[in-house]
């Protein structure tokens, strides 16, 4: 299996500000990988060394075979779509393919034009005029057109409508499909995208809490729930991401598969937004507890 | 041809919603020996899914000997799954309602019902090994 991403240590210092540390992460190719974390987490900061846009001060990662910087023959290989939709306002999408094609080695404007028109997207209309979902997708294609094998989407969906949303996704999702391209697409919320991403990378206080496919990770992860009790037993086989307690039950959620013997706990799998909603909870959870036991049966 | 429904909220994993939506529609003569499945594209474009979770549903069904693909020309229904005859599931659909009538008649609401119809599934594999 090829891989497409893969950091060492990887971080970045802005003055005193660490907006990333000991960063290691893989990607294997042909994969939607979701980059989730709460804001201020570092995932534009990854986003932006993975793309050449800001250089690391700590650490190394390679990137499509070779090291991130600005490059043209590196570059060619990686569409990078900044949270702001970056498109001219007054020109239309006709005018920003014309752009394009002056600026890129490998350019498909027949491509762009018959997905925008697949789309319903206008091609003689100002960017500015056309809807927030409509925007997107014209970005969106204009970044696929470069023929890149490589696709990196900053919060791509949070300013969109759930059609608009879901219409983005499956453009994407489709030029995996037609071209086999890895990409990587950053959310605070994973709900939104759970059906098409299919490997995860967690980001939260600079730090990376999980990487992997996302299978594979929730097979390792599950949730116990049993009587309020003492849960040094359970902490010598696993690892404890989330301790509930209310007054009468503790519900943890752990990973590590080896078994637990005591019967007082009932082991159940896990989904997708409960993992992460854990790990980017931690610091928070004892918040959440005093709130149940509050409400509970005290 | 026909249509997935994927269901972002289910506990059902997406490529078995996949699965099981291809098994009914064979089991309910929707699709038919021959017929095609739509192309990984077009379910991706339809649903938002990701390619690889399309892939894996052909690929368990494939496995099951219901689908065949054919290189270049797509995924075809090769067999029906094993089963009851058609017109069993009608018949038992119109037990079953007479039954949920009667059921509701004694008071049960929908879901009372559905955790009774659930028990009682659970424990039947048990009774049979006993």
């Amino acid at each position: 299996m090829t891989t497409v991403i893969q950091t060492r240590g990887l971080g970045k210092q802005f003055g005193r500000v660490t907006a990333l540390s000991d960063c290691d992460v893989t990607v294997p190719e042909g994969r939607i990988c979701a980059l989730i974390g709460p804001n201020g987490a570092g995932k534009t900061t990854l986003l932006r060394l993975l793309s050449g846009l800001a250089r690391p001060t700590e650490g190394e990662m390679s990137v499509l075979g070779s090291t991130p910087r600005q490059d043209p023959a590196f570059l060619a290989g990686v569409g990078f779509l900044a949270q702001e939709i970056p498109l001219y306002r007054r020109f239309t999408a006709e005018e920003h393919i014309s752009i394009g094609a002056h600026l890129n080695r490998r350019w498909d404007p027949a491509l762009v034009r018959d997905r925008l028109k697949s789309l319903n997207v206008p091609l003689d209309r100002a960017a500015g005029s056309l809807s927030g979902g409509q925007r997107a997708q014209l970005a969106l294609t204009l970044t696929l057109a470069k023929k890149p094998r490589l696709v990196l989407l900053d919060e791509p969906v949070a300013a969109l409508d759930p059609l608009a949303r879901r219409h983005f996704l499956a453009t994407m999702a489709d030029a995996v499909a037609d071209d086999g391209l890895t990409v990587v697409l950053s959310s605070h919320l994973v709900a939104d995208m759970e059906r098409v991403v299919d490997h995860l990378i967690l980001l939260s206080a600079s730090h990376v809490q999980l990487c992997g496919d996302i299978d594979a990770l929730l097979a390792e992860h599950r949730v116990l729930v049993g009587p309020r009790k003492d849960t040094a037993a359970i902490a010598r086989t696993h690892t404890i991401v989330q301790t509930v307690h209310t007054a009468r039950q503790t519900t943890l959620l752990v990973r590590g598969n080896a078994p637990v013997i005591d019967p007082a706990w009932e082991s159940s799998e896990v989904g997708l937004e409960e993992m992460v909603l854990a790990y980017m909870g931690q610091d928070a959870a004892p918040a959440i507890s005093d709130l149940t036991s509050v409400g509970g049966e005290t | 041809m026909i249509n997935f429904r994927i269901e972002g909220r289910s506990a059902v994993p997406p490529y078995l919603q996949i699965v099981q939506q291809v098994r009914q529609a064979l089991r309910m003569g929707v699709l038919k020996v021959g017929d095609k499945l739509p192309t990984v594209r077009e379910v991706v474009a339809a649903t938002a899914v990701n390619p690889n979770t399309v892939l894996k549903a052909y690929r368990d069904l494939e496995r099951e000997g219901l689908v065949q693909a054919r290189a270049g020309h797509g995924t075809f229904v090769r067999n029906l799954p094993p089963g009851p005859p058609p017109g069993t599931h009608s018949r038992l659909g119109r037990s079953l309602a007479r039954w949920v009538r009667e059921a509701r008649e004694a008071g049960l609401d929908d879901e009372s019902i559905e955790s009774l119809l659930r028990v009682t599934l659970q424990a039947a594999p048990e009774e049979e090994i006993a």
